[in-house]
């Protein structure tokens, strides 16, 4: 069978600097488009009087984001190739639309920053760069495109390098890599191109084909959050109690000596389920059930992690917090927050600072969030969380919180 | 198992039993949508794998528009025995009888925009407050927004403008009584994703899906199976030829593909080099540009 693993990806960026193109461009070349439908989209572009075949029209799928011709929404594309199956989380790239960036990065590997070779960096490569960074995502690849219009120059080239890099070094992302492309001819998208001999290194197909991601989940610290409890209530199973989850750290063994949190009762792994099939060891982010040597009362909410490896336990909390609502947020506001499996109450203590998202200044004594704000907070939970930092997993540091009257989802958070 | 990383199969199932539990914990009365298609078959495989060693809690829902393929129904009634779960029938044919929804009329009649109202009083009838259904993203662009967690309105509609941002896999059931919830966990699959799924987990489908020889009209390009259903204009004169479903939807809309595959490998290598998506041959897609989106937006699957 095949090997072949998944690589979520995102893009931001608005309609003339190429995105679009690039991902039609990278649908079309690994054969993801069907002809019925690019033949929607020929008629459609035909229909508004373009003379050309407007590729963003494959992207853009609600109503109202066509009648604008912006993107609004996150749209999640396919495409996949004998190494891989990509995913790509499109996301729009004005600053009104923030929320929905860090949607698109909150579950990407990979970020992919498309700069305009005329324009070099502007506002949204910072924006866009800087939401990758907070949201951890742990490789960026920056696409200078439209090379055609500044005659495939490698001095060019180079400056939004170097500017980019020094621009960069405040930016957590260790692994940031270059690529000169035309997305409208496809120079070194899928094929390498012959206009460019300076350039030695790989095309962006490559690239996004090789880049290393065995690494992007937690395998050092076991955390197994409990989703749900299985019991059977058979003859044939009478005495079976699971416990349903998804590894969100380190690997879990048969035999392996197990804490569970809060109560601290120590035990030991008697199997790892996945489906009918008994398997050894776990890691994230399989889903399995896990049976334990003792009988000890065991619930959503609780966490399994290893004795001398536990996570952070507190109600007091401080947050990297990106709100999403139109309706502002005050000092002691109440949510509901849920965290991993876990559901509690809890309340905006503090606002130490907001940021500002394009110049990356702080600005002190805010009282008041607005929608599309990130700011660093404290909060006090109705019951400790086990936690990590968000630093060291994505699964155990991030939270969102819910508006307990409307229960929509107001906001996203990373613990520091 | 040698290095810790999963093949994309096992990523996406794991992603979607997650989803399925997720389902189970937050809710107090789910039920799986079941039309006898691939998707919701495969679904129903991962929620029985989801809980096992015990049995599947929740139902699975058909809403019958009464002009289903007789292979459908036949393999639904033995899929309920084989995985030992409960099935509830919503029956489009009791809601025209009992003046709920009105029949269409013409060559191009059919139930499939009926069905809503038949799936939205079926919901209220047993109170689901959240209905899974096997709908993926890259189905149709309407799809390609969906949340995983999708909520729905006292009325079952949906407002694509207005959607909750689903962060990480923190999914976010809470709702208000009266509304309730669709949920996809298999969103990030893609038409080959659920065939290679299939044929690795050796899961038995519908006949109709293989290749096998069937009386058809055709019309605007698709081949359509005669039927009692099927009103034929003077003109369309039905032959046989061999052909196989890419998905299952009505008789008078589902469109078949002229296709020699008749087992699952075949069908892998047909999908494989296919240039036209499956949906291309659903008749109900091609009325306008947004026909899903606006149907979804009713209540629609």
């Amino acid at each position: 069978m095949i090997r072949s693993q998944i690589l979520r990806f995102t893009t931001a960026g608005s309609v003339d600097d190429g995105k679009s193109t690039l991902i039609g461009r990278l649908l079309f070349d690994s054969k993801a488009i069907f002809e019925d439908q690019l033949e929607a989209v020929k008629q459609s572009s035909m229909r508004k009087g373009f003379d050309y075949v407007d590729l963003s029209l494959l992207t853009d799928g609600l109503k109202s984001e066509r009648e604008q011709g912006i993107t609004i929404d996150v749209a999640y594309r396919y495409f996949s190739t004998p190494k891989r199956k990509f995913i790509i989380a499109d996301t729009p790239g004005h600053i009104q639309y923030t929320r929905n960036m860090v949607t698109g990065a909150s579950t990407a590997n990979l970020a992919l920053i498309l700069i305009d070779a005329r324009k070099g960096l502007v506002e949204q490569t910072f924006r866009h760069s800087f939401i990758a960074s907070l949201l951890k995502i742990p490789h960026i690849i920056v696409c200078i495109n439209k090379m055609d219009l500044v005659d495939y120059s490698r001095e060019v080239f180079e400056k939004i390098v170097d500017d980019y890099k020094a621009f960069s070094s405040k930016l957590e992302v260790s692994d940031i890599q270059f690529v000169p492309i035309s997305a409208l001819h496809g120079d070194n998208v899928v094929n390498r191109s012959d206009k460019m001999p300076w350039y030695q290194g790989a095309t962006l197909m490559h690239m996004l084909e090789t880049v290393h991601i065995e690494s992007d989940y937690n395998h050092i610290d076991g955390r197994f959050p409990v989703q749900y409890v299985i019991r059977p209530h058979t003859k044939e199973h009478g005495d079976f109690r699971g416990y349903a989850g998804r590894v969100a750290g380190g690997i879990f063994r048969e035999g392996d000596e197990v804490m569970v949190m809060p109560s601290g009762f120590i035990t030991r792994i008697k199997s790892i389920h996945l489906g009918e099939k008994l398997i050894s060891e776990a890691f994230a982010p399989m889903s399995v059930v896990i049976t334990l040597t003792d009988d000890i009362d065991v619930c959503r909410g609780d966490m399994l992690c290893k004795p001398n490896n536990q996570p952070g336990t507190s109600q007091d909390i401080d947050l990297m917090l990106c709100w999403m609502n139109p309706r502002p947020v005050s000092l002691q506001s109440k949510f509901i927050i849920r965290h991993t499996t876990k559901e509690v109450r809890g309340i905006l203590k503090e606002i130490q600072y907001r940021l500002d998202i394009n110049t990356l200044q702080r600005i002190e004594g805010v009282e008041q969030l607005r929608m599309n704000d990130l700011a660093r907070v404290k909060i006090r939970t109705s019951q400790p969380l086990l936690f990590d930092s968000y630093r060291k997993n994505r699964i155990t540091g991030s939270m969102i919180l819910i508006d307990e009257s409307t229960n929509e989802t107001v906001a996203g958070g990373m613990i520091i | 198992m040698s290095a810790y990383y999963l093949s994309h199969l096992d990523e996406l199932e794991s992603e979607a039993i997650f989803v399925i539990r997720e389902v189970v914990a937050q809710f107090e009365r789910p039920a799986l949508l079941f039309s006898g298609g691939k998707d919701s078959i495969a679904l129903a495989y991962l929620s029985r794998k989801a809980f096992y060693p015990a049995r599947i809690p929740f139902p699975l829902v058909h809403i019958d528009t009464g002009h289903n393929f007789p292979e459908t129904i036949a393999y639904r009634d033995w899929l309920v025995a084989e995985l030992g779960v409960k099935l509830i029938v919503g029956s489009v044919q009791e809601s025209i009888d009992k003046g709920r929804v009105k029949e269409e009329t013409g060559f191009y009649a059919s139930r499939n925009a009926l069905q809503t109202v038949t799936l939205l009083d079926t919901i209220g009838q047993y109170k689901f407050d959240a209905a899974m259904g096997g709908a993926r993203r890259d189905e149709e662009k309407a799809r390609a927004k969906e949340r995983f967690f999708s909520h729905r309105d006292e009325f079952g509609q949906w407002d694509p403008k207005n959607q909750r941002p689903e962060l990480w896999n923190i999914f976010n059931g809470r709702k208000n009584p009266g509304e309730h919830f669709r949920v996809f966990p298999i969103s990030n699959w893609t038409e080959l994703d659920v065939w290679q799924y299939l044929q690795r987990e050796n899961i038995p489908l519908p006949k109709l899906y293989f290749a096998h020889e069937r009386e058809v009209i055709e019309r605007d390009g698709v081949l359509l199976s005669t039927s009692p259903w099927l009103k034929l204009k003077p003109e369309e004169k039905p032959v046989v030829k061999r052909v196989r479903f890419r998905t299952c939807g009505d008789m008078p809309i589902t469109g078949a593909v002229e296709s020699d595959a008749d087992t699952i490998e075949k069908i892998i290598q047909e999908i494989a080099t296919s240039r036209r998506t499956e949906r291309g041959t659903r008749a109900d897609d091609r009325r306008s540009e947004t026909s899903m989106e606006d149907r979804k937006r009713n209540g629609y699957f």
